[in-house]
Parts: structure tokens; sequence; C-alpha cells
């Protein structure tokens, strides 16, 4: 028992060096050096050094000229990215189809003409309440509402859009998917 | 499903299996001191590593030496990070001025980082300064994991071992899975996944504008910080308009890189790779998923190369992974489904080209259904634990699929090195039932099985679903228990019974609807992680050292081969009995009872 206790006592302090100091150390100057933007949270600089949000965090939008994200159940309001979370709601939850409901009605309220059903992923709460994009169908489904509010032809924000449109990675992995934020500065810049 | 998501799946299996030998071979290398370059390159570092522990590398362990060894070094981790949480608010790196953790949330943390289960009763951007994920998880998600590995490692000596009472050095067995295994692939994944957009830094969180303000209404306070009330008793609320977003970041990759490799699964942020800055891209996705079964795999191919017959390790790997591939085709079409409530709200779940469709609820849209259910069953095949969904809005048979996985022992991949020296449990069993059947005396990898050895593999079967039935009976027979539920009906008795299969199978992922961050679920699970790590990791170390003093029986005609497609049958047919006949019942109360309501009648009234 003894014998054992300078070996791990000795051992666990050199391991807790390498692999909780020196290693994190070693990654964080790599990446700092290699991938400066990456490592700080992919912010979107402008050129004249204007920060306007992170390519990779989602905002909140509820404005008829913008595109909306994803449902978000981050507290105490949506998209805050200092306290990720998820709604955890089961699918047999009543909550859940009474919030679903209430965000097809929302949706349908912004644009009473548009009949077409609501893609899912628009309705339903993103698993880290953070979530940048969304699907093209929901990007499509809500040309009509930004094209009546901003007064600009549904064909020119089609265009926009489809240049929005990230693919799957390598054509292979993942989803194809549209980056809200990105998508909305370009539609603020258009004017 | 889609034709995309069957390529998904399929270059899923492939790159793991294809990866399986070559790293497996460089790992029994390692084990066995053959150079292989690293450790050429590094075997200065080895050495000073030895000399300052006072370690003669020579010197073997009989198996109780070896059993106390590890307790030890767990005891002093375990102990490191109850410490550093408990005062963290003295300590540097902490630029968010995070406060100190609770005695009972700082107990359950080190006892889940220790044992390599990771559950995590707390949310990372908001509870753990950098200092603490640094100098306390990452250094424990790298040497839980070698410690399972060096386990395994000693199993392995007792079976290729004859007539000796030494199975290894606990210290060089350590050293070497942490140096030579761990670190070179965590310090390789940790920077492809900064490049993808992983965030590492030790900058305090970034303020970004929002483009459009947000507002919601909070009780207002009085100067004393008490709430106000109006003359009604009302709480008065007041409006908060929110300008600007307060980015979390730190840190990630280089945990991230081995929760991952080391199948741990805690996650830097409280939403684990479902996070954007853990788990940016489709890409990122792949790469740490593969890291998840990565290790688990290779170590089959080790083992085969270990006892000097790779078929055997093969053979391990077949039963593994046709059990994971079957379940993955029950687990991606229950998600792509979708939620039967909400078609009468006309909502679209069917998969085109511009959407994923089915259950989006909890995920991710860059990840889709395909890469979720895939992840979920690979975190739960291996006891890595980690989650880019949302478990909790699975559908029934989606998050049945999990929880059944945790169940089976973790055996199926399970933890680096824990899951193949469980799943050799289960090879024990399984040779003595075939053993029974044509009257022979068993026998694995030329060592008679004998009563010791059952009795220790029979302990080591049964102990993870004592800890599952009866800490769920517990939990859900008190007060404290049932208070923590989130979802009503059944899926809230599926919350505890998803907990307890996690902590009670070291995987350590959740259901996370439950509030497990009391008093009573930090204990609770805090005791089913230890028990099931320790008292699983001493019996077969046991095994080990009876294994080792035995001769080598040479095979004869009435030895059963253990490499054939037949023993591989037998072998899967053995883990799912015992799991299906443990947990059947339980199971049928929780999501099986809630997949027929929803079917039904929709939503539980």
């Amino acid at each position: 028992m003894v014998k054992h206790l300078k070996p791990a006592v000795m051992l666990f302090v050199i391991l807790t060096v390498l692999t909780g100091v020196v290693y994190p150390a070693l990654v964080t100057g790599l990446a700092q050096l290699l991938f400066p933007g990456q490592a700080n949270g992919s912010l979107i600089v402008a050129e004249n050094g204007k920060t306007s949000g992170s390519g990779l965090i989602g905002q909140p939008f509820s404005s008829p000229g913008h595109f909306w994200g994803r449902p978000s159940a981050t507290g105490p309001f949506p998209y805050n990215a200092g306290a990720s979370s998820g709604s955890n709601l089961g699918p047999t939850n009543p909550a859940l189809v009474d919030a679903v409901k209430a965000r097809v009605e929302a949706l349908k309220a912004a644009d009473p003409d548009n009949k077409l059903p609501v893609p899912v992923d628009l309705i339903t709460a993103s698993g880290s309440g953070l979530d940048p994009h969304i699907s093209p169908a929901a990007a499509a489904y809500q040309i009509p509402r930004i094209a009546k509010a901003r007064k600009i032809a549904p064909a020119k924000l089609s265009d926009l859009v489809q240049a929005h449109t990230e693919g799957r990675q390598w054509g292979l992995f993942g989803e194809p998917r549209v980056n809200v934020l990105s998508l909305n500065l370009a539609l603020d810049a258009m004017r | 499903m889609t034709s995309n998501s069957l390529w998904q799946i399929a270059l899923y299996v492939i790159v793991l299996v294809a990866l399986a030998k070559p790293l497996g071979l460089y790992m029994a290398k390692i084990y066995e001191d053959e150079p292989v370059g690293l450790n050429r390159l590094l075997a200065p570092l080895e050495t000073l590593i030895y000399r300052l522990s006072g370690v003669n590398p020579q010197q073997e362990m009989r198996w109780t030496d070896y059993a106390i060894a590890l307790l030890i070094f767990n005891l002093l981790g375990a102990l490191a990070v109850f410490g550093l949480q408990s005062v963290q608010a003295s300590l540097p790196f902490n630029p968010q001025n995070l406060p100190n953790v609770s005695p009972d949330s700082a107990f359950n943390t080190a006892a889940s980082f220790a044992t390599n289960t990771n559950w995590q009763g707390y949310g990372g951007e908001v509870t753990m300064s950098y200092l603490t994920q640094m100098l306390g998880l990452t250094v424990q998600n790298f040497v839980s994991a070698a410690a399972g590995m060096a386990t395994l490692i000693a199993l392995i000596r007792g079976f290729t071992r004859r007539k000796a009472d030494i199975i290894g050095n606990f210290w060089v067995d350590m050293t070497r899975s942490t140096l030579y295994i761990l670190m070179p692939l965590s310090l390789v994944l940790a920077l492809v996944l900064v490049g993808q957009g992983v965030v590492q830094t030790f900058s305090p969180y970034q303020n970004v504008p929002l483009l459009e303000s947000v507002s919601y209404e909070q009780a207002k306070l009085g100067a004393d910080g008490v709430a106000l009330q109006d003359a009604g008793g009302k709480p008065v609320m007041e409006t908060v308009e929110v300008k600007e977003q307060v980015v979390a970041v730190g840190p990630a990759a280089s945990q991230v890189a081995i929760k991952q490799l080391g199948t741990n699964g805690g996650g830097f942020f409280n939403v684990n790779s479902a996070h954007p800055l853990e788990n940016p891209t489709p890409l990122s996705n792949f790469l740490e998923m593969l890291s998840i079964l990565l290790i688990p795999a290779a170590l089959c191919y080790t083992f085969g190369m270990m006892v000097g017959d790779t078929r055997q390790g093969w053979a391990i790997l077949a039963a593994m992974t046709l059990i994971l591939v079957a379940l993955i085709f029950v687990t991606v079409p229950a998600e792509q489904s979708g939620n039967p409530a909400f078609t009468a709200l006309s909502v679209d779940q069917v998969a085109s080209e511009g959407q994923s469709g089915g259950n989006m609820e909890g995920k991710e849209t860059r990840f889709g259904i395909t890469n979720s259910a895939l992840w979920a069953v690979a975190t739960t095949a291996a006891s890595n634990g980690s989650v880019n969904a949302m478990h909790d809005s699975f559908t029934p048979i989606g998050g049945l699929i999990p929880m059944w996985l945790m169940q089976l022992g973790e055996v199926v991949f399970g933890g680096v090195g824990s899951g193949l020296y469980g799943m050799i449990m289960f090879a024990i069993v399984a040779v003595f039932v075939s053993g029974l059947m044509i009257g022979r005396t068993p026998e694995y990898l030329g060592k008679k099985i004998e009563a010791y050895e059952m009795k220790m593999a029979a302990v080591t079967i049964l102990i993870p679903p004592l800890m599952v039935l009866g800490g769920t009976a517990l939990a859900v027979m008190v007060d404290v228990g049932k208070s923590s539920v989130f979802n009503p009906g059944a899926h809230g008795f599926s919350e505890v019974l998803y907990a307890l299969s996690s902590a009670g199978n070291n995987n350590g992922s959740a259901f996370g609807g439950l509030s497990a961050n009391t008093p009573f679920y930090n204990s609770l699970l805090g005791a089913a992680m230890l028990f099931s790590r320790y008292w699983l990791a001493v019996p077969v170390l046991a095994i080990a050292g009876s294994l080792a003093a035995k001769k080598i029986v040479p095979v004869g005609p009435g030895t059963l081969p253990t490499h054939t497609p037949l023993f591989v049958a037998l072998l899967i047919g053995t883990v799912l009995m015992v799991g299906a006949l443990t947990f059947v019942p339980a199971l049928a109360l929780g999501p099986v009872v809630e997949h027929l309501q929803m079917l039904g009648v929709g939503p539980a009234k």
C-alpha cells in the first residue's frame, strides 16, 4: 500500500502537468498561430473593424423583414450564447405540441397568404439553442413575407438564399443549410 | 431513409473498421515495448518520468498490487478534481469569476470524471473556470481513459502468460497509454477541430452586438435584493432589453479532442457537441463521432495481436459491429419518422433536398436526423456519453436504443479498455454456456475457465444492472427523486431510468430534462458510477491474476473455436439475452408505453 504512494503521487503530478498544462497550452499556442479567427469564436469583423456577431452562433430575429432562425430554448432570453440549452421537451409532452402550435400560428400571422406547410426545423427548438442555421426549405418558406415587408422581388431573395446556402460538406457530410445571421447581414446590405 | 443517409452511415462504419488494424497494431507495439518511432522520440521523457516517480519499469506487479495502484491513482484524481472545484474562485484562469462549486456537485463531478463516466450535473460555461476545466477535467479525461486501457492490457497478459504471478506494471501501462497513444491523437484532432471552428483561447467571453435587440421580463428587485411586490401581492416585473450577446469561449478544442477519443464525453459547454463552438461543421462532427469508437475498435485488434491470433480480435470486433449496425437501422428511421402530434399542425416533416425533416426538436440543422441519430447510437454503444442532440427530445424508440445500449453493460465497443474487458467477460460466459452444452470443460484462448473465473465474470455482469434497477426503483419511490422529473407520464420514468443506466454503466449521457444537480441525484449517481467502475475493474484484474497462473491447454478436438461466425453469434446472443432479460420490464414501463401512447392517442393526456 505505502510503497505505491510515492509513485502514485509523483506520476499524478507529472501527468497533470503534461495533460493539464503542457497539452492545452501547446494546443492554444498552435491554434492561435494557425487559426486565429476560428480559435477565438469565428467573429464576423467588418472592414471598419466593427464586429457583428459570430459566424457560428445564431441570433434572435422576429421582425418581418428578417429571416427568422430556429426557436431557441436558452434562458432568460433566446440565443443566450453564455448559457447554451435545449428545451428537453419529450415528444409526447403537451407543452411541446402547444409550443409548436404557437410557432406555426406566429408564422402564419406574419404572412397570412402563405398556406404551405411549415418546414419542421423552423418550429422546433435546436439542441444548443444557438443553432446558426436553418434548412434551405425553411428559408424558402419565409421569402414571401420578407418580399412584402421589404418590397423586394421574391426572385431576388431566392437568389440571395441560394448564394448563402451551404451544401453538404464535401458533397456528403451533414445537411444543406443557410446561415441566418450572414443572410440577414447581406439582406440589410442590399438597401 | 434517403440514399445520402445510407452513404453517411456506410462511410462511418467502413472508416471505423478500416482504422482498427493500423491503430490496433500501433498500440500492441506500444504495450509490448517495440520501437515505433514515436516511443523512440519520447523515450527520454518516459525514462525521466519513471526516474522522478521512483518507478522501476522492469518490475511487474501481482494483480493485487496492480489493483491497489489503480485505486490509489484514481482516488488522487478524484480528490484533485473535488479540491479544484471547491476553491476555483480564489484561483487564476477564471475570467468570468465563477464561484466555487457546491460540495455535492463537486463530489458527483469528481466521481464522474475519475470513473471515465463524465456525467455532468452542471453546465460547463456557467460553472467551471478555465483552470478547473484544464487542470482538473482535461487531466481526468486522459488518465481515466489510460486506466481503462491499462486494466485491459493486464487482463490480456493474463491470457498470454503461463504459470506466472505478475501481470504488468500499472505505472508503465498508464504512462505509455497517455504519452504514446492518447496525447498524440488528441493533439492532432484538437488542431483539426480548431481549423473547423472549435474555440481554443484563454480570453474571457466575447461581447458581440445583436442585429436585432431582444427583450424579456424579469422580477424587479428592490435595493435589498428581494423581489418587489405590488399592492396586490404580485411581483413587479421590469423589461430588460438585450442588445449584446455574450459568447462563451475558452480552451475547448483541447478538451473536446480527448473527451471524444477517451470515451469520456464531458462537454466543455452545457449542450456538449450540439454547441456550434464545440462541434461547428459536419466534418468536425464526423471526426468527433469517429473518435468515439476509434480506440475501442482498434483495441480489439491489439487484443488479437497480443494473444497471438488476430482472428480472436476480429471475432469480437465483428460481434460489436453487427450489434451497432443493427441498432443504427432502428434509431435513424425512428427519428426520421418525426412526431405524429405535429402532422395535424400544418408542419412538413418529410425529408427532401431542402430539409432533413423528421423529429428536429433538440437537433441541430447542420447535423439533421442522420448524424444526430448515428451519434446517439455511437456514443451509447461506447461509454462516451457526449451528445450532439438532446436525447430527451428523441422519439420513444429513438431514445430506447441509446438507453438499452448502455444497459447492455457498455460492451458494444464500450469505454476505452473497459468496453473490451467487459466484452471478454461476456466471452467467458459464452464459452462456459457452450461448454455446458457440449459437456466439456470450457476454455478461452488456451486457458481453462473454472469456478473462480465464472464467479468473477458473473459479478462484473450483475453489478451494473443492480445499480441501474435498484437505483431507479429508489429514485421513483422517494419525493426528492420524483420532483426532479421534467416531462410528464411515461417519459418522466424514462428520464430517471436513463440517468441510472448512464451512471450505472459509466456512460455519462442524459435525458437532460431531469434536474439532476440536486444533493439526492448527485449522491446516488455518484455512488452508482463508483461501484460500477471499480467493482468491475477489480474482479477483472482478479481474473487476470488467476488466468496468468494457469498453464496453457493445447488446442484439442474438443476445443470450441472462438474465432468463427458461430462463436460471434453465440457472443452476440449472450450479450443480448442478458441485456434483454434484465431490462425489458423496465423499458416496457418507459419508452415502450410512450411509443404506444404516441401512435395510439397522440400526446399523453
